[in-house]
């Protein structure tokens, strides 16, 4: 592609796809989200802290996190064979190292916490989304947590650099993808993938893109998190 | 500087800065990083002279010594039962935390068996993973018949209400058994099916509605409706 000016759906290159967050959606997890970003939809369930078998697995000096992040087969075009797949184990390992450092599992010491991601329907940056609604899945579930964890996918398209990629988009020659986790504190990046070719300067630039991305979301799943209790307190 | 960021009863989320200054304690809920003491918590703040604490709206139940607590009976073993009491480790019910005089290499499950219901109190907590619960003590005991329901445990004491207000109420009402334990779980048992199904489907309401003012008043005039009706 020779140039880039206007972006397929029309946004500006800083513009977001419309969010969406809602927790408490799955009434039998202990905590539960649903995280929407443009048409990309993912829901998140949490159990736990509870016992962890086998118990070889089993850690006494802390409780450990288990990611399990799947596609539903109706949420891509053409149908998604059911189950783990080799791109699906990389991701819950990838949103697992993303979410673990904002954890405080030292008080469970030989328990699990389990996630579930489920994308229910995909446009691009499902990891992403996997990894908000995660955050405030763990957040529902009373789970201690330093910090919440926002997540963005950047990249550059036809020579631009923008933020959050819709399919079209990632489906361009040459497009470069990247997704960035950061937390909603310090904005410390707990996740970064890079696929395809960018500069140096290029990269510093989307960084950027993704920071403001990131602290817009977190302020989305804060505000979700004390909606779903605001009526409780007065 | 030393100042509070956030008032008192208002909802904080993990991550968010509570207080900065070194005049203000962290407590459960809450963590100190270098000047500023934040939430790990989703909860309502409380705030008690200079200690902050952030009680928790949601999660799974926190053993807390002399709770009762109602469990059922998943392991049995030469020491004791291993008791689910909803939290995150099971609770262990110790042969001589137990009412009963039982011989050496006595067959355990003459006492409690698999799958049995007990109301016990909390004893010993040890870094939440060694939790130690007695059936010694007014009211705790097999729970035999009836059944039992769960709730959010923070919303027990909204159950529970003002001095009981509220369950005595629905004890008054219904002539139903009922036994409301700090994890969350409630035993039942009336004299007819219908009416642990209402009083099952009060407690299905109180849990939805508890934020609401003047839920007393709304529940007994629900009971009162229901009791013209012949139900009860």
């Amino acid at each position: 592609m020779a140039s880039y000016d206007k972006r397929f759906s029309g946004r500006k290159f800083d513009d977001m796809r419309e969010i969406e967050a809602k927790v408490g959606i799955i009434k039998r997890a202990d905590g539960s989200a649903l995280f929407k970003i443009g048409d990309t939809i993912a829901i998140a369930a949490v159990y736990g802290p509870r016992e962890l078998h086998p118990r070889f697995l089993q850690n006494p000096e802390t409780g450990i996190l288990r990611c399990n992040y799947d596609m539903t087969s109706f949420s891509v075009p053409e149908r998604k064979r059911p189950g783990p797949n080799r791109r699906g184990v990389e991701i819950s390992l990838v949103t697992e190292k993303a979410l673990l450092p904002v954890m405080e599992l030292k008080q469970f010491a030989n328990s699990v916490v389990d996630v579930f991601i489920e994308i229910v329907q995909a446009n691009a940056g499902t990891r992403c989304a996997g990894i908000s609604a995660a955050a405030l899945a763990l957040a529902h579930a009373g789970i201690p947590m330093k910090d919440l964890v926002a997540a963005i996918s950047v990249g550059k398209v036809g020579g631009k650099v923008l933020i959050d990629l819709d399919k079209e988009e990632e489906d361009v020659e040459d497009a470069t993808d990247i997704p960035i986790a950061m937390t909603g504190r310090k904005n410390e990046i707990t996740l970064l993938q890079l696929d395809g070719n960018l500069t140096k300067k290029e990269l510093v630039e989307a960084m950027k893109l993704a920071k403001q991305g990131c602290e817009k979301i977190n302020k989305i799943q804060q505000k979700a998190l004390k909606d779903a209790y605001k009526s409780e307190v007065e | 500087m030393t100042k509070l960021l956030v008032k008192e009863h208002e909802i904080v989320v993990p991550g968010q800065e509570l207080a900065e200054g070194m005049d203000f304690l962290p407590s459960i809920g809450t963590y100190r990083d270098q000047d500023n003491i934040v939430s790990s918590k989703l909860g309502i703040i409380s705030v008690n002279k200079n200690i902050i604490k952030v009680i928790p709206l949601t999660g799974r139940y926190i053993p807390k010594i002399d709770d009762v607590v109602i469990g059922r009976v998943v392991e049995i073993g030469f020491y004791g039962w291993s008791v689910d009491i909803g939290s995150a480790y099971p609770a262990t019910l110790s042969i001589r935390d137990t009412t009963e005089f039982i011989d050496k290499g006595e067959n355990l499950t003459k006492y409690y068996d698999y799958g049995d219901t007990i109301a016990a109190g909390v004893v010993r907590v040890a870094r939440y993973n060694s939790i130690d619960i007695t059936t010694k003590g007014p009211g705790l005991r097999k729970l035999i018949g009836g059944k039992v329901i769960e709730v959010t445990p923070s919303k027990v004491p909204r159950l529970i209400g003002k001095q009981g207000s509220m369950i005595s109420m629905i004890k008054d009402a219904s002539g139903c058994n009922i036994l409301v334990g700090q994890n969350g779980r409630v035993w039942i048992k009336g004299t007819s099916l219908e009416k642990e199904n209402l009083v099952t489907n009060t407690i299905m309401k109180i849990e939805q509605e508890s934020h609401i003012d003047g839920l007393t008043d709304k529940i007994k005039n629900l009971l009162e409706k229901e009791n013209k009706n012949g139900k009860l």
